[in-house]
């Protein structure tokens, strides 16, 4: 079972890629085989004064995901989610979930060697 | 006594009054600048430093051969600056506030005290007094901690006596509160632009509800408008001196001089703004009043 998580501003493959990791609205994770959807709110993660990539990552390495596809990750998310073998693909802000999904099928998304924001963003 | 200069603006005039004040002032007096973000009054009184040692803040540090991922250190850190992903803990030391609960709560005792550096206190001498800074690290995000370790310093320095003054940063948040807060007497510098006063009645806003003895100090008076005097009459926030906005004073400032020295005038005027401070500090003099 292979299952990816998607930072997303609603629960659907058609809602519109959240750009941000850390502060996303919440996560689609999809089962590739199957393309069923579960949908994780990070609600509280948006309201943290500091630590809220490092709780997205918490957040998706519990629902068991080997990839994340969002727009940016900053430094100490990173390091929490390559700690657990998570790959990033990155920069798909723009993008609807299903569209990010498919371009990642088709082998079209590069997977990150390091965060692409500042810390805090 | 110690007195705290804030403000709510920066570049007001804190350092300008602190210095000045050091130089008129009568009896032993410990200088310390607490704005150890960005540390300026040592280049207004030149202090010989005579010694200074490193500020170090307690992180975990992890033995993981003990550790059996129970997550209590996690769950307990409010800052995610430790945090468990699977058969991992991660620690993030600079997101770390160093209270030490995660230490206290591990049943494995897999969490031993390690050391981040925040930054360097020194100390020394001034002509007239005790000279005492922090400096905090390139790269450090954290002046609160340093702050503290530095006004241990400050109670170690004054327990043979003597006052204190205190130039603080500028703002409302943490760094602001953590250096006004073990005052006698704060003094708030402004000037009375639009922005000077919106931010002066923020720094008022923050610092009222400790219910110290506030006093007020306008600088670049004869510039902007009179909103500032209006909101100090109606408050009953006393304006125990006024530093005309005039170009020799901003040639002295920039040469480095301290202003009570540029003329008589200016002189007599921070004699008499430590009198009034005094005053101010005395016990039985009405307090403002907490507004929380």
């Amino acid at each position: 079972m292979h299952k990816i998580a998607i930072t997303s501003e609603g629960p659907s493959l058609d809602d519109q890629i959240d750009p941000r990791f850390g502060r996303a609205a919440g996560f689609v994770v999809v089962e590739l085989e199957t393309m069923a959807t579960q949908y994780i709110d990070n609600g509280q993660s948006q309201v943290m004064a500091q630590g809220a990539g490092i709780q997205a990552a918490e957040l998706i390495a519990r629902a068991g995901v080997s990839c994340l596809l969002t727009g940016y990750v900053g430094p100490k998310a990173f390091k929490a989610l390559a700690a657990v073998g998570i790959k990033v693909g990155q920069n798909l802000e723009g993008l609807t979930v299903r569209q990010a999904v498919e371009r990642f099928q088709s082998g079209h998304v590069e997977m990150a060697q390091a965060a692409n924001r500042e810390a805090g963003h | 006594m110690i007195i705290a200069v804030a403000s709510g603006k920066g570049g007001t005039g804190k350092t300008t009054v602190t210095a000045s004040l050091a130089t008129v002032w009568e009896g032993p007096l410990l200088a310390v600048d607490l704005d150890v973000e960005e540390p300026n009054l040592h280049l207004f009184l030149h202090p010989t430093i005579e010694g200074s040692a490193p500020a170090q803040l307690t992180v975990p540090e992890v033995d993981e051969a003990k550790c059996t991922y129970c997550g209590a250190c996690a769950d307990l850190c409010q800052f995610k600056a430790i945090s468990v992903m699977g058969q991992l803990l991660l620690t993030f030391p600079e997101m770390c506030h160093g209270c030490g609960g995660c230490l206290a709560v591990c049943p494995e005792k897999a969490l031993s005290p390690g050391q981040r550096e925040l930054g360097e206190i020194s100390w020394g001498k001034t002509g007239s007094g005790g000279f005492l800074t922090g400096r905090l690290r390139l790269g450090e995000a954290m002046s609160p901690p340093l702050m503290r370790q530095v006004k241990d310093k400050l109670n170690q320095m004054l327990a043979v006596g003597g006052d204190a003054i205190i130039d603080a940063p500028p703002g409302v948040s943490c760094p602001a509160v953590n250096a006004v807060i073990d005052s006698d007497v704060i003094l708030l510098v402004t000037e009375p632009t639009p922005f000077g006063f919106h931010d002066f009645k923020l720094a008022w806003e923050a610092f009222a509800p400790l219910g110290k003895p506030m006093g007020v100090v306008v600088n670049r008076a004869g510039l902007g408008h009179g909103a500032i005097y209006q909101f100090c009459g109606e408050q009953g926030l006393p304006i125990l001196a006024e530093i005309p906005y005039d170009r020799v004073i901003a040639e002295a400032y920039a040469r480095g001089r301290i202003i009570a020295e540029v003329s008589s005038g200016l002189q007599e005027t921070f004699v008499s703004l430590l009198s009034k401070i005094r005053d101010l500090a005395k016990p039985g003099c009405p307090k403002q009043a907490a507004h929380a």
